[in-house]
Parts: C-alpha cells; sequence; structure tokens
C-alpha cells in the first residue's frame, strides 16, 4: 500500500451482506468510487438503498464486507473517515426550534471552526439565506430541505452520501442541487447517492449500481 | 485533491458548543423543563396526603420520600433526554462528527443536569419544610446535587439503551431504577444524618466517589449504546 | 499458546456437538452428587444447635444463592466477549445464562424465605442477603426485557450486552450499600446465618451440593446453547447436515 493510495481518496465496498432480522437484504454488494465520479443507487422501494447508504457511512455494521476509505478500513479510524464525509439521510438532522442559521452553525462547529458569514454563504448557495433568522419549524419542507443539504455544503466534505437529496424539492431547487453536484464532483469530490430520479444522467462521472 | 485544514474543535470547546445549543433549545421550550420539577413537587405532596400530615411523622419518612420523587422525576426526564435528537436525526450527525461521541454525550447529560437536575436540588429545602425538616438545607442540597448528578447519568445510559425502540418508556424506568438503588440508599442516609446535623462528610465522600466513577464510566456506556439504538 | 482449539469450538456447529455430548455427563453425575448430598443434609447432619431442623434449607438456599451471582458474572463476561471480539456464539451463551440465572434467583428468594418464617415469624424480612437477591432479580429481569425488545437478534446482543456490563459494575456497589443499609438498621432483622460457624460436618455436603448444582447448571446451559444456537442458525446448511 504505497503512500499514492493512501492520498487519493476511493471509497471501495467490497461483498458485503447485510441482513435486516431474517431478510437477507445486501447481498454481495461491491463497488468503488473514485475522485469525480458519481454513483448512484437505484432499485425498487425497501431493496436497500438507504440501508447501503447507512453501511458506507459507518452507521450500520455489515454482517460480512468491507467498506475502505482511501483503501483502510472505515472502522479502524473512524474518526479520519468522517472527516472527510458528509451524510445527508431522510431526516434533515434539524432542530424546528432553533433557526436555520443556528442550525447549520452548530452543525458545523461541531467539526470546525466556523463562522458567520460562511454558514450565510451555504444557506446562500442553496437559495435560503432568507430564511437564515426564521426558526425551522416555520420553513416549508422544500426549504428544511434546503438548510440540511447547505449544511452538508458547509462541510467542506470529499466525500458526500446524499439519500433522496431532492425530496420535496421544486424544479428549481432540483436544478440547483444538480449544479452544486457538478460542482463539488468537478472539484475532486465523489458522491454516493440513492434517489428515485436519476440525477445528473448526461454527467461524465456518472455511474449507475441497480439494487433489486 | 488537496485537503482542506481543519481546525478541529478541542474539548472544550465542543462541550460548550453543546451546552450552548442545549441551553438554546431549552430556552425556547422552558415548559419541558418545567415538567420534571412540577413532578417532583406532585409526587412529595402524594405522601403527606397517602399516609399522615403530621409533620412529626413526615420527618421520619422525609429522606425516602426526597429521593423517591427525585428517582422519578429524573426517569421522566431521561426519556426525553436522547428521543427528540434520534428522532429528528441530528444524533446521527453527531456519530458521524467525528468527535469522540462519549464526550459529546456527556456534554449533553451535564446540561441535562442544569436543567432538570439543578433545579430539583434549588427547591429542595422548600419541599424538604414541607415534610417536616428543620436544619441541615445546606447539606441535604449538596447530597442531592451529588445524587442527582448519578441519577441523570445512569438514566443517560437507560435511555440510550431504548431509544431505538417503539415501546421505550416502561422498560428504561425497569433497567434504571435497580442500578440507582444504591443511590437511593448513601443518599437518603446522607438526608437523615443531616437532618439530625450530624456528621456527614463520610456518606457525602462515598456519593462523590459514585458521581466519578459515573462521570468517568458511563459516557462510554451511552455512546456504545447509542450506535447500537441508531443502526 | 496453541488457540486452535477455541477457535474450532468458537464455531455454531461444533459447539452444539460438543454441547450435545457433554451434556448427559453434567447432568447424570450433578444428580448422582444432588442425590448424595440431600441425603446427608436431611438425614445424617445433626441438627443445628439454635434452629434445630430449619437450618437444612442452606443446603439448597447457599449453592443456588452463590450460583445465581455467579451466573450473572457468567453472563456479563460471555457478553463482553460476544462484545469486544464479535464473537456470536459468546453471545448465545450469555442468552441462555439468563433464564437459568433468574430461576436461580428466584429460587434463592424463596429458599430464604421459607427459611426465614420460622426464624423471623414472617415470610419475607429486608434481610441484607435477601435484598441483595432481589435486587440482581430485578437486573436479570431487566436484561430479559431488553433482550426480548429487539427484533434483529445482533442489535439485541449488543445491546443487552453493554446492560450487562453496566450491571455488573454495579453489582458490587449493590452489595456493598445494601450490606451497610442492613447494618445500619440491625436489631430489626436477623441475619440469615446468625453468628456460628459452619460446623464440618455440616460443611462437606454443602460444599458437594455446591458443585453439584454447579454441574447442574452446567447441564441446563448446554441445553440453553444448543437451543440457541438452533434458534439463530436454523437456516444454515449444516443443520441438515448433523448426524446428533
Amino acid at each position: 500500500m504505497s503512500d499514492a493510495d493512501v492520498s487519493t481518496p476511493t471509497l471501495t465496498a467490497n461483498a458485503l451482506h447485510l441482513w435486516r432480522g431474517e431478510h437477507h437484504l445486501l447481498r454481495d454488494i461491491s463497488f468503488s468510487l473514485a475522485a469525480g465520479e458519481l454513483l448512484q443507487v437505484t432499485g425498487p422501494n425497501g431493496v436497500g438503498k438507504t440501508s447501503l447508504l447507512r453501511v458506507a457511512a459507518g452507521l450500520m455494521p455489515a454482517e460480512s464486507g468491507e467498506v475502505l476509505w482511501r483503501r483502510i478500513s472505515i472502522h479502524r479510524d473512524p474518526a479520519r473517515y468522517y472527516d472527510e464525509v458528509a451524510y445527508l439521510g431522510h431526516a434533515n438532522a434539524l432542530k424546528t426550534d432553533l433557526t436555520a442559521l443556528e442550525n447549520v452553525q452548530f452543525a458545523g462547529s461541531l467539526r470546525q471552526q466556523v463562522n458567520k458569514p460562511d454558514c450565510l454563504q451555504a444557506l446562500h448557495a442553496l437559495g435560503v439565506a432568507h430564511c437564515a433568522a426564521l426558526p425551522v419549524k416555520v420553513l416549508s419542507a422544500g426549504q428544511r430541505r434546503r438548510v440540511a443539504l447547505a449544511r452538508v455544503l458547509l462541510c467542506d466534505a470529499v466525500l458526500w452520501i446524499l439519500d433522496e437529496p431532492i425530496t420535496n424539492l421544486d424544479t428549481a431547487g432540483i436544478e440547483l442541487v444538480e449544479d452544486l453536484m457538478a460542482q463539488h464532483l468537478a472539484r475532486g469530490g465523489m458522491i454516493l447517492t440513492a434517489a428515485h430520479q436519476a440525477l445528473l444522467v448526461s454527467h461524465a462521472g456518472t455511474r449507475n449500481l441497480d439494487l433489486h | 485533491m488537496m485537503q482542506p485544514v481543519r481546525h478541529t474543535p478541542g474539548p472544550l470547546h465542543l462541550a460548550a458548543v453543546v451546552l450552548m445549543r442545549e441551553l438554546r433549545l431549552a430556552l425556547r421550550r422552558w415548559d419541558q423543563v418545567l415538567q420534571p420539577l412540577i413532578f417532583f413537587v406532585v409526587v412529595v405532596t402524594l405522601f403527606p396526603l397517602a399516609t399522615n400530615p403530621e409533620l412529626s411523622a413526615l420527618r421520619h419518612i422525609a429522606p425516602g420520600v426526597l429521593w423517591v420523587a427525585a428517582m422519578l422525576a429524573s426517569l421522566l426526564a431521561a426519556d426525553a433526554l436522547f428521543r427528540p435528537d434520534v428522532e429528528d436525526g441530528t444524533m446521527e450527525q453527531w456519530v458521524l462528527s467525528g468527535q469522540p461521541l462519549p464526550w459529546l454525550l456527556f456534554s449533553k447529560s451535564l446540561a441535562h443536569w442544569l436543567l432538570t437536575g439543578l433545579p430539583l436540588v434549588l427547591v429542595t429545602p422548600v419541599v424538604a419544610v414541607s415534610l417536616g425538616v428543620e436544619q441541615g438545607f445546606g447539606t441535604i442540597m449538596m447530597v442531592l446535587a451529588l445524587g442527582t448528578g448519578v441519577l441523570t447519568l445512569l438514566g443517560a445510559v437507560g435511555a440510550a439503551l431504548t431509544v431505538g425502540l417503539r415501546r421505550g418508556n416502561m422498560l428504561m424506568a425497569l433497567l434504571v431504577l435497580p442500578l440507582e438503588m444504591p443511590v437511593l440508599i448513601f443518599g437518603a442516609q446522607a438526608v437523615e444524618s443531616a437532618m439530625r446535623n450530624e456528621p456527614a462528610l463520610g456518606i457525602i465522600s462515598l456519593l462523590a466517589s459514585v458521581l466519578l466513577l459515573a462521570m468517568i464510566l458511563t459516557p462510554f456506556a451511552m455512546a456504545a449504546s447509542m450506535r447500537i439504538s441508531i443502526e | 499458546m496453541n488457540w486452535i482449539w477455541f477457535h474450532k469450538l468458537a464455531s455454531p456447529p461444533s459447539a452444539y456437538v460438543f454441547a450435545t455430548r457433554l451434556r448427559p455427563w453434567l447432568f447424570w453425575v450433578s444428580v448422582v452428587m444432588m442425590l448424595w448430598a440431600a441425603y446427608q443434609g436431611l438425614f445424617v447432619v445433626p441438627l443445628d444447635y439454635q434452629q434445630k431442623d430449619a437450618f437444612r434449607i442452606i443446603y439448597v438456599h447457599v449453592p443456588v444463592a452463590s450460583l445465581s451471582l455467579l451466573v450473572y458474572s457468567m453472563m456479563a463476561i460471555a457478553a463482553a466477549i460476544g462484545l469486544i471480539w464479535r464473537m456470536k456464539l459468546a453471545h448465545a451463551v450469555a442468552a441462555a445464562c439468563a433464564m437459568p440465572g433468574a430461576i436461580l434467583t428466584t429460587l434463592a428468594l424463596a429458599t430464604g424465605s421459607i427459611w426465614g418464617k420460622p426464624m423471623w415469624g414472617a415470610w419475607w424480612a429486608w434481610d441484607a442477603r435477601l435484598t441483595s437477591e432481589l435486587i440482581l432479580l430485578f437486573l436479570y429481569l431487566g436484561y430479559m426485557a431488553l433482550r426480548a425488545s429487539f427484533d434483529d437478534i445482533g442489535r439485541a446482543d449488543r445491546a443487552s450486552a453493554i446492560l450487562a456490563i453496566v450491571g455488573i459494575v454495579n453489582v458490587p456497589i449493590v452489595k456493598y450499600s445494601v450490606v451497610w443499609w442492613n447494618s445500619l438498621h440491625q436489631g430489626q432483622t436477623l441475619s440469615l446465618f446468625g453468628k456460628s460457624e459452619i460446623d464440618p460436618s455440616m460443611a462437606t455436603p454443602l460444599v458437594v451440593m455446591i458443585f453439584a448444582f454447579l454441574l447442574f447448571f452446567g447441564a441446563v446451559l448446554c441445553d440453553g446453547l444448543r437451543a440457541e444456537i438452533l434458534r439463530r442458525e436454523r437456516n444454515a446448511s449444516w443443520l441438515s447436515e448433523l448426524k446428533v
């Protein structure tokens, strides 16, 4: 394992198996992701897309198989892995009693020192800068999703793991997210996503993983 | 791709961030914060109604009543400790933050004690008077402060274990109450000694060492349980 | 040190076969020992100076009480091994210990209560020993309840392992606090053992009985472990090929 291997960001999954109770949900799933690539996980409801993303994020342990980040198992040094990953689940991970800005600020300061201008900039990039001082509970579902995505943007992570990122977004919102994703890939980032609607279909780095 | 320079927050900064968040959230939902306190007072009121309202009689059971009420109030509060965060997904982000989860959860428990345990301690003299206690209020408050600290930490472990379950509430009480019995024993004796103005330094040291042990060990149990609960 | 035998044993099929073969030995040896010790204890050992015949119940009470604590420790250690080294079989052992342990604790309480009636005139007293046993019973019940609440066996294993570890750390603290609490209120109850030393003629059947119960528990554990393995591996291919 040369220094070059360790320094290039790659996400690899080898022979993942996952059971949910008695159900053999993920059977021998393998994939790899390099800088500038987008991997879309597709399949019908309940096939295990969310579970696969959660296993890749290290939230769920797989029965067998491994997930490697920069060729090292993610469970070997989780802090290093999480330093470079941003995860967005089904839930927005927002406290409804706090304002959008407070939410983004708090999420950011858990990982690094953040300042207010950066947070506002992230909200602006998602088109919700005007919501900054509003408590999340008065925002619409689409606006909340945008705030959640702003958090991901602020993380400045190499790998984005996004579970249904465009839920509740209107067409303009979807285009905006696709733009941001393309920019992220252009900077050398990588994205692992599950969505009902295919994203960035015409992008050079887009690949598909179909679970069935 | 060049790795961005990350200024990782130190432990004190993290604790401060978590505390600020919890206090800010509590400020906006202060009715939630008051509930355990009111419950504490209501439970204490049950005893004179159920037994004998004579202060001389209540004085005998005052230490026990104070502690049982505190334990039950602490249990009630513990259920709300992690559930909201797990349900809205913020706890997941804590796990994925790369920061030491035991420390984050300990900070949250500390905030929780400030919001639910400390008010209890401050109200104790008033409640104690209603149970016929005439002296030793300072010592009693100190004992309650130490004991409610342990109760909060043990409750947090129980909460972390059961937060992922649908019907969590009663189970958590079943798990946590037996573990809290030593606190009850030591705490009640300490209050008893304080009421009679006897030296209670020995017992208080005992309680303090139980608190220290809990502070060191429970965060790891909380973190391990939390990871399982959010799978 | 050669750990291969351990790894071989740690696989479910070999553990299943091993437990099946071991069980009859444990069972029959323990039954023989129990019969001998019971005979000695009931008929041969002389009357106690203070308690007359009532003390004879120690031949059941002491074994089950000490075993109840030992089994909890076993359960916690097995659970910890399962958690740290991710050994499924260790979790199965812990799971198999729970119910027998709870039953032992209940027996300890019941025999303690039966002993107490002629001694104190009441079916129950908050004696240090009985109170500790009661709290231990709560710990067992909590463990089993937590296990039952999880649908996924893996999560049930890991969550209950944490509870068992927290419990075992607590056990000395509980014991110490209860003994101290009881000593403060001495005079209201008599300790179950009283002040007399146990005479050697009474001691031998007791020791034999303790070992007998230990072996009997071993047999019960073999059965429980086999049942746990069957439950967890019911879809595995090795089961249909088993020739035991």
